[in-house]
């Protein structure tokens, strides 16, 4: 089967990406086009006290400036955040207003007051220029270990002390007295830096209103056009579903930035009513650094308690969540059920609490950035066990066999029930393949160049298929997370898969041809994938959380199941046998153990022509599923970073890295490495190089590639993958999903590598030149006044 | 406003534009040519690159009236007929996912394969990792980036 | 970015004539920085003045001595024969100015006329000590740059070329912000018969600068060991979100090594 699962299959969308014919939103053209450009304050706190937009209106090709009074007056609703948490004390979540263009106070840098349309983008900014927005300046706070201060600034009135939730999982009694009953306790405070998502193509959106059909089209950058209508439609009130159709077509990576409906794409949308013309707009990358939602941005404190062998005991954690001025989408569900679920890493840990504390400050909204507080959790449990071992005197890699969870299905403190993983085996093939027992002879050589090298691991595991919906809905979801598929047999036997995936890199239209290759044995080329389009698509859930494998996949299957299904009946109606006789081979459907046959194509045809069906069959060969998981899916690997760190310039360089992940069936290896790769160079972007910075008045520092680095390829090395198999016990294929795990699993390597090289835990991310310098300079201080 | 002519992708181009017109505003708002893009507004990230009388140039840091004269490929004028052996080595190595820093990567893959070619000059895979520093990509970790550059470099 | 009049000068008279006549006009050399600066509104000169057909272009050679037009390319600059054989160094530092495609468009003398802090060349022509000249009259590097973003060129100057004159040995070695790869610490040595200049770019808090005490070691001892006895104050070095004072003297000291260990 060279082209069903498992197979190496050169991606079939990749023709019109590289001879330039990809359709990404800003290349959309409507008749009638007009540009939104958006006043946006330059206070990270303020009340707006005035705008005067009468220069603006006059200025050349201004067709409207609109403020958001106007926009509260037509009714548009304010953005919502769409997973309630609850406090340990049983209130709800402080959320405090978002409006998409703000009337009453700006909340940070950024924070649109008002939109100019006009005929071209450079008038559109001129005018915004123009605009007078006067301000109250209020004191500001930013910083996240600041926020929850008493007598710091207040964010939202309705969140005294900048308190979202007070939020715990686990228990914290009998966590305390296992942690006071061991014989060693490692402790460690923990920064997880905010990084922002960067995709390389900005956020856009275009907007078009039809007056005649009272009908709105959005083409917008969007991992989830379905859920863009549903909040559009049923939180914003721009327009009922029936009424608005989401086009997100070509979209230029997301991970996680793209997730949400942000105020600029309400806004184009109300503004295509108000002005009857069509207005797009596109972000520049100093916008996008000012409003796509960041992500991670925790401050932590934990403990782990081992006994005398060097198991865990348990483990305690106290989180501050940084969430920004306002509540994206996803973002209260971060730092809780995808982050404390996950403190077990991939250990039996019998006791474990977490805090978490959500916080505003005046900065842009945290929400999911790839892996979404997998990240968060992996990057705190590989640190605290690397920094035990070396505590206890024990070979990292060693005290974590000894703690690693054996047998499945494995039931942690913090709510997960792990299914499937062989955590040895992922250590094993990462070691072999890092060459882990040649590493004192090349520490030994780099030594001999001047250079410290240090060699660190990290045992990641996370959740992803995200998410049974009965399960999330009880812990505050406010949507349902299966995924939908329609599967079309067309009368010549072609076939086309309506999916609510979306495919923004992921390379759908390949790996969900191939499941399809696969089951019916018709060529790759006769299998098309239909996305990211309300109208088209029954609904979808999108793609998000590494679900598109685990749960896009399984609905595609599901439906598959139900063709197969009818094609059997046809066939055995047809070539008078039994249904259970039939066959589907090759692209044949036969009758077993005869010659007798229908072609692909005749099946279809028979379907569709209907001259001869089993009686009562409805004509046509279509079915649709909606797949909802009964678990999550639980990916886990073993990574292995080697660096090699100049003592004078702190400069670290990545000699090796070595990533052994366990990812269930793959369906496309090509593929699904591509996914490994870029997820790692992420992870290896927040430990070395990315930080978003703000002062301590909230203004933004990394606003342009001139300060936030991006990891480019001379920062980065060859990886070396290596997968090790567990099948996911759970859903149709035995997917677990692998978008997410390289930016889970890598930044704890690589930071346990540095730390490994330079004797010294006291270093944060990113570890840049600067701090590694300074922490070697304060460690050779330090050893001095020893 | 200011009369330019040049020739992109083989073909004469003459317009009459604003004077602040960018060789990108050019190439994708008025001549329609999107597959070059635009990824930042520092000259950075290099979703922009094109050639300018066979060399690598970013759109987005180039007016229009400076290459007045000059002959311009794009993205869209690389492939002849069949893909060129740059654009083929990144589908077999699976050197772009989401495709939106790509069409910069091939340009100055191109333009790098040709400068090392006519200097006789190898392209090691240093050497590819450093001349990529004016192009940024977010999906590969560039790992196929540099292997697809790497085949194509022994096809070219 | 905002509007502006485009102007192509025929030669380098023609660019001061038409400057002279703009209200706020400025010249486009390669436009490497102006443009990003102008696109992110910035700059607004109401008129540009294009030197790219004024002649100013090509490197000539005259015994040990180089003569490069102002709008020689940095991709010229480092694939020039004449330039890798007579000073090397030059070569080298033009080929680590930017990436490939800026190295195409961006210039020697727009570079220099910006003096932007944290750019390359202000280095090289303070370290070699090299003459810049103009439209009206000739200036030595130690008079040229004057701070950060400042030159002694007067309004409607142009620099037409520059001129420098091999050193015995001489290098550079930086470090690059590992955001944007400009200089963090740049650092320019060229020993000569007159003695030893150390040219320092990116680190100082005011731009390009000689230092005295590095060239005073290294002239008494052309070594990279000469370097580590030499205090390189943290006072007056750039601090910022990428390095403070302290790490970028310490930058400054370990570049002079380099540079004098590869000169």
């Amino acid at each position: 089967m060279s082209e069903g699962i498992g197979a190496r299959v050169k991606r079939k969308e990749d023709k019109r990406f590289l001879t330039g014919k990809g359709k990404y939103t800003d290349d959309v053209r409507m008749e009638n086009q007009a540009y939104a450009a958006f006043v946006r304050s330059h206070h990270a706190h303020a009340k707006l006290t005035g705008l005067d937009t009468s220069v603006a209106e006059r200025m050349p090709g201004v067709i409207a400036v609109l403020d958001g009074q106007e926009m509260t007056a037509d009714g548009i609703g304010s953005i919502i955040c769409g997973w309630a948490i609850t406090s340990k004390d049983g209130s709800p979540m402080n959320m405090g207003t978002w409006r998409p263009l703000a009337d009453d106070k700006v909340r940070y840098v950024g924070d649109a007051v008002a939109v100019v349309i006009a005929e071209s983008p450079g008038e559109a900014r001129a005018a915004a220029e123009k605009v007078e927005a006067t301000f109250e300046l209020l004191p500001a706070v930013a910083a996240t270990d600041e926020t929850l201060n008493p007598g710091a600034p207040q964010v939202h009135e309705n969140a005294p002390g900048n308190l979202i939730y007070d939020w715990e999982l686990g228990d914290a009694g009998a966590t305390d007295t296992a942690l006071a009953g061991s014989a060693h306790v490692t402790e460690i405070e923990l920064t997880n830096n905010r990084v922002s998502p960067n995709p390389m193509e900005p956020r856009s959106a275009v907007a078009t209103y039809d007056e005649a059909e009272d009908h709105y089209t959005l083409y917008t950058t969007s991992q989830n056009p379905h859920v863009a209508r549903l909040v559009l439609s049923a939180f914003y009130q721009v327009a009922p579903e029936h009424k608005l159709r989401v086009i997100a077509p070509d979209v230029g990576g997301g991970f996680g930035a793209k997730i949400y409906i942000y105020p600029e794409e309400i806004t184009c949308l109300w503004a295509s009513m108000k002005t009857k013309r069509s207005v797009k707009w596109t972000s520049d990358r100093n916008e996008a650094f000012m409003t796509d939602a960041h992500g991670r941005d925790h401050v932590t404190t934990a403990k782990m308690g081992f006994d005398a062998s060097g198991k865990i005991t348990g483990f305690k954690v106290d989180t501050i969540a940084n969430l920004g001025a306002y509540m994206s989408l996803f973002s209260s569900a971060v730092p809780t059920y995808l982050y404390a679920t996950l403190l077990s890493g991939q250990y039996n840990m019998p006791n474990i609490h977490c805090n978490v504390r959500a916080a505003y400050t005046n900065t842009a909204p945290v929400d999911a950035y790839r892996g979404a507080g997998r990240p968060e959790a992996s990057y705190l449990i590989e640190r605290i066990m690397e920094k035990a071992a070396r505590e206890l005197g024990m070979d990292p890699a060693d005290l974590r066999r000894k703690n690693f969870i054996q047998s499945f299905p494995h039931e942690t403190p913090v709510i997960m029930t792990y299914d499937a993983g062989d955590f040895d085996g992922n250590m094993d093939k990462a070691q072999a393949a890092a060459d882990v027992a040649g590493f004192p002879a090349r520490k030994a050589e780099a030594a001999s160049r001047g250079k410290l090298r240090g060699l660190g691991y990290s045992c990641y595991i996370e959740a992803c298929g995200l998410a049974p919906s009965k399960a999330v809905g009880s812990l505050g979801a406010g949507v349902g997370l299966w995924e939908s598929a329609e599967v079309r047999m067309n009368p010549v036997g072609t076939i086309e898969i309506l999916t609510g995936s979306h495919s923004h890199g992921q390379g759908h239209e390949t790996t969900f041809a191939q499941i399809v290759a696969d089951r019916f044995g018709v060529p790759l080329d006769s299998v098309k994938i239909v996305h990211g389009d309300t109208d088209q698509v029954q609904f979808g859930m999108g793609t998000y959380g590494s679900r598109s494998g685990a749960v896009g996949m399984s609905a595609i299957a599901k439906a598959m199941d139900k063709v197969e299904a009818k094609i059997k009946k046809i066939a055995a109606h047809q070539l008078e046998a039994s249904e259970d006789d039939i066959v589907i081979e090759g692209g044949e459907v036969k009758v077993a153990g005869t010659d007798k046959k229908m072609l692909w194509h005749e099946v279809g045809l028979a379907a569709y022509t209907a001259h001869n069906l089993p009686e009562g069959m409805e004509p046509g060969l279509k079915e649709g599923a909606f797949y909802d998981p009964v678990n999550f899916t639980f990916p886990s690997g073993t990574y292995i970073a080697e660096v090699e760190i100049d003592p004078e310039t702190g400069t670290v360089e990545i000699c090796q890295f070595t990533a052994a992940d366990d990812f269930g069936t793959i369906i496309n290896p090509m593929i699904v490495e591509g996914q490994v790769h870029g997820g790692v160079a992420q992870g290896i972007g927040q430990a070395l190089l990315e930080e978003v910075v703000y002062d301590k008045q909230g203004h933004l520092m990394t606003g342009s590639y001139m300060d936030y680095t991006m990891p480019r390829a001379d920062d980065l090395p060859f990886y070396t993958i290596e997968h090790n198999t567990t099948v996911c016990p759970n859903n149709p294929l035995g997917i677990k999903g692998c978008g997410e795990a390289g930016a889970i699993g890598s930044p704890p390597a690589i930071i346990n590598a540095i730390t490994d090289a330079i004797g010294t835990e006291d270093i944060s991310m990113p570890a840049t030149p600067q701090r590694v310098w300074a922490a070697l300079r304060k460690g050779a201080s330090d050893m001095a006044a020893e | 406003m200011t009369e330019i002519s040049m020739t992109v992708n083989g073909k004469a181009v003459s317009r009459d534009v604003p004077d602040n017109t960018l060789l990108v505003d050019l190439l994708r708002e008025t001549l329609r040519l999107t597959g070059t893009h635009v990824g930042c507004d520092t000259s950075q990230c290099g979703a922009c690159v094109v050639h300018v009388d066979g060399k690598a140039a970013k759109a987005c840091t180039l007016l229009a009236a400076q290459v007045s004269g000059s002959d311009v490929t794009t993205i869209e004028g690389v492939a002849n007929g069949e893909l060129h052996p740059m654009q083929s080595a990144f589908k077999d190595n699976h050197g772009l996912q989401c495709g939106f820093c790509t069409p910069g990567m091939i340009m100055s893959g191109i333009d790098m394969v040709n400068r090392y070619k006519a200097e006789g000059r190898e392209l090691t895979e240093e050497a590819i990792r450093h001349e990529l520093e004016g192009n940024i990509c977010r999906c590969t970790g560039y790992h196929n980036i540099v292997k697809s550059i790497q085949a194509a470099a022994a096809k070219m | 970015m905002h509007q502006t009049t485009y102007h192509k000068a025929s030669s380098a008279e023609d660019a001061a004539a038409k400057l002279g006549s703009a209200e706020d006009g400025m010249i486009l050399a390669g436009g490497q920085t102006l443009l990003p600066t102008m696109k992110q509104r910035l700059a607004a000169p109401s008129d540009l003045v294009d030197l790219s057909g004024a002649g100013l272009s090509g490197i000539s050679v005259d015994g040990n001595t180089l003569t490069i037009g102002a709008m020689t390319t940095h991709a010229e600059v480092a694939s020039s024969a004449d330039v890798q054989r007579v000073i090397p160094s030059l070569a080298c530092l033009a080929a680590g100015i930017g990436d490939p495609a800026v190295r195409n468009r961006g210039t020697i003398g727009g570079s220099v006329a910006n003096n932007d802090p944290a750019a390359d060349y202000p280095a090289a022509m303070l370290g070699l000590g090299a003459t810049i000249v103009t439209n009206s009259r000739e200036i030595v590097a130690e008079d040229f740059f004057t701070g950060m973003f400042s030159t002694d060129l007067e309004e409607g100057e142009v620099i037409t070329s520059v001129k420098v004159t091999a050193p015995e040995r001489s290098a550079y070695a930086k470090f690059p912000n590992p955001a944007s790869r400009y200089a963090m610490a740049g650092v320019f040595v060229a020993k000569s018969a007159g003695g030893v200049r150390v040219a320092v770019t990116g680190a100082g808090d005011d731009g390009v600068f000689r230092h005295e005490g590095l060239e005073t070691a290294l002239a008494s001892d052309f070594s990279a060991g000469a370097v580590d006895a030499v205090p390189v104050s943290a006072d007056s070095m750039l601090h910022d979100i990428h390095g403070d004072g302290a790490y970028r003297a310490q930058l400054v000291k370990v570049m002079a090594k380099r540079a004098v260990e590869a000169a």
